[in-house]
């Protein structure tokens, strides 16, 4: 009673198996030598023997698969011997023999339903926890704010000069263009529909409130979370992951102090600069616009501006910006400090910053445009 | 085809920018042999790693795998020579997003078509192969300390069952007996399999103990020679670095 394949051969003998192996056992095979041994029979009670003395070359994926059979094949009553190994045949095989291998035990799964009910939790309580995080660190920074201001030499004023032109200076060309070109879109849209009315000359007063209340800051905002909340993120992460971090706390530096602090009041003084600058780059690309589509000059289009926009639509686009700052400098630097392990996590806190500073801005923006309707500006 | 060297460079010139690392190395890695690196810190031993393995262009000379020219190898010819080799990276360059077994499973995917079960196997038993609990499988690098993220790193290395296994610094930062035990591992592994290894060390222990020929790089060549030629080696570097007190105390215990 013989059956096999090409690498092994089963037959029976007096008292019990007899199993021939043959060819190469090595990487290359090892798929089809597995499919032969799982159609392989069990052994009846005895000795069953595998004899090796006819195998080529063996690797320790082979030697692996002879040892998976004979752990196959033995039982209480079965007993298997390998025999006829070359000597380092049989160094590779007493080595697996040794081991304790089992496969890795495959995660238990659970019902989509539960899955989806145990995601909503852990997010809701992350969310939570997230909240409380950003308190805390808003009122450690405020600790170290006022303790800095109390002790002014401990300011790093070369980090603070550095961070305001990465975040500030370096910022002017893509928040200027962008703003002009949002004012450029705004005017074109806006006379187009307004014209309908006989209204176009609405245009400036659309414009200059929207603007200035809303889109100027918002945008600024925007690109801020995008360049510099990352930016900070990243930066603080990889000292983490090159425990740099660690480094300073053992030195006796407060990385509030040292890194926090001079990012934190750099886009504190940035923010409000950035956006006079993008309100000025909006208005100016909605002037050409209205002068282009409405044909009316510039000094008419200054006039109109001053009359009609209230300059208190001006104050409360800039009030918003040192707040934005301080909140996409915190989370930028607190998911930065989050950081653990390694360079994956890196990644992850970044894109964390981004979302969560951009999603907070625009939280916030709601509740000052509540506030301000409330106070009826 | 056997008395080919399993590695030949002939002339290998690398440099950065304007700072040239190596100038004429020539260096044979015969099949079977254990061939330490060793060299000052910055004398490039691992950036003539990396020119074997490709992730450095030479700028000049040649570097044969199998007695193939590794610069004009085609994309095919190359798929198959790195089937061959393996490469442990001196921090285990494990990936960060998967775990220690989907790690070691990783260049089977990509260079076998066996089973997804029959691929779990083969990483379970490398990973305890390489000296790692069994529950370290279904562990994230970032779980784990950094003698267990370089056996995990040696256990993906050995995944394909390669001729050549590079080691860069496989015993840095592992306790003495880690590394003795490391050693041991190497050495059981390099004579059960015939395999060829090529170690960057700083580690005189690791070289008394299983290195059959050292290369020493300085002044920008390879001086390659056994341990006691290399001993009588009367280059100034050369000579400090195997009379040292470190290199005495390796040597007694070595000779115990």
């Amino acid at each position: 009673m013989a059956a096999g394949s090409e690498w092994l051969a089963e037959t029976r003998t007096g008292d019990g198996l007899e199993i021939r192996l043959s060819g190469d056992w090595t990487i290359d095979n090892a798929d089809r030598i597995d499919a032969g041994i799982a159609g392989s029979a069990t052994a009846p009670a005895g000795t069953t023997v595998i004899d090796v003395s006819l195998v080529g070359r063996m690797d320790t994926t082979g030697a692996w698969l002879v040892e998976k059979i004979r752990r196959r094949l033995t039982t209480p009553d079965v007993t298997v011997e390998i025999l006829g190994a070359q000597p380092n045949h049989q160094v590779l095989i007493d080595r697996l023999h040794a081991l304790t291998g089992e496969p890795a035990p495959e995660p238990t799964r659970y019902s989509a339903l539960s899955l989806l009910a145990e995601h909503t939790g852990r997010a809701t309580m992350d969310a939570l926890r997230e909240g409380a995080d950003l308190l805390n660190f808003l009122g450690l920074a405020t600790v170290t704010a006022t303790r800095t201001a109390l002790s002014p030499r401990r300011f790093r004023i070369t980090a603070f000069v550095h961070h305001l032109e990465q975040v500030g200076l370096n910022a002017l060309p893509i928040v200027g263009l962008l703003s002009f070109l949002i004012g450029v879109v705004l005017a074109y849209q806006g006379a187009d529909q307004l014209r309908r009315f006989g209204a176009e000359i609405f245009t400036v007063n659309l414009l200059g409130i929207s603007i200035l209340r809303e889109m100027g800051i918002l945008l600024t905002a925007i690109i801020v979370a995008g360049r510099s909340g990352s930016a900070f993120a990243a930066q603080i992460g990889t000292m983490q992951v090159n425990e740099e971090i660690d480094a300073m706390r053992t030195i006796g530096l407060d990385p509030m102090e040292v890194l926090v602090l001079p990012r934190t009041l750099a886009l504190l003084v940035a923010m409000p600069l950035l956006a006079v600058y993008a309100d000025l780059m909006g208005l100016a690309g909605g002037a050409l616009m209205a002068i282009v589509s409405l044909d009316i000059t510039f000094t008419q289009f200054t006039e109109r501006l001053k009359d009609v926009v209230p300059i208190w639509s001006f104050w409360v686009g800039i009030i918003k910006a040192p707040i934005f700052g301080i909140v996409i400098a915190l989370v930028g630097c607190r998911e930065g400090l989050k950081v653990r392990g390694s360079a994956d996590s890196v990644g992850r806190q970044t894109t964390r910053a981004v979302v969560v500073s951009i999603f907070l801005v625009i939280i916030i923006d709601a509740v000052f445009s509540i506030f301000f309707s409330a106070v009826g500006v | 085809m056997t008395d080919t060297p399993a590695i030949s460079i002939r002339g290998l010139r690398t440099q950065f920018g304007r700072t040239v690392i190596h100038d004429g190395v020539d260096l044979d890695i015969v099949r079977g042999e254990v061939m330490g690196v060793v060299g000052a810190s910055g004398s490039g031993k691992s950036v003539l790693m990396r020119a074997v393995i490709g992730l450095v262009t030479p700028t000049a000379g040649t570097v044969r795998i199998f007695g193939k020219d590794r610069a004009a190898m085609s994309g095919a010819e190359l798929n198959a020579i790195e089937k061959r080799y393996g490469v442990l990276f001196q921090n285990g360059a494990l990936f960060s997003s998967l775990t220690v077994a989907q790690n070691v499973m990783v260049p089977l995917k990509e260079h076998t078509g066996m089973s997804a079960a029959l691929m779990a196997e083969i990483a379970a038993y490398k990973i305890a192969m390489s000296g790692l609990p069994h529950d370290a499988c279904t562990k994230y690098p970032s779980e784990l300390s950094g003698g267990m993220r370089k056996r995990a790193g040696l256990a993906r290395a050995l995944a394909l069952d390669p001729e050549i296994l590079f080691l860069d610094e496989p015993t840095a930062g592992l306790d003495p007996i880690g590394a003795a035990a490391f050693d041991t591992l190497i050495g059981d592994l390099q004579k059960t399999l015939g395999l060829t290894v090529v170690m960057v060390t700083h580690d005189l222990d690791s070289l008394y103990a299983i290195c059959d020929r050292v290369a020493v790089l300085v002044d920008k060549h390879a001086i390659v020679g056994t341990i006691g030629e290399l001993t009588e080696n009367q280059h100034p570097w050369i000579h400090d670095y195997f009379h040292g007190p470190r290199s005495r105390a390796a040597t007694e215990s070595g000779g115990e």
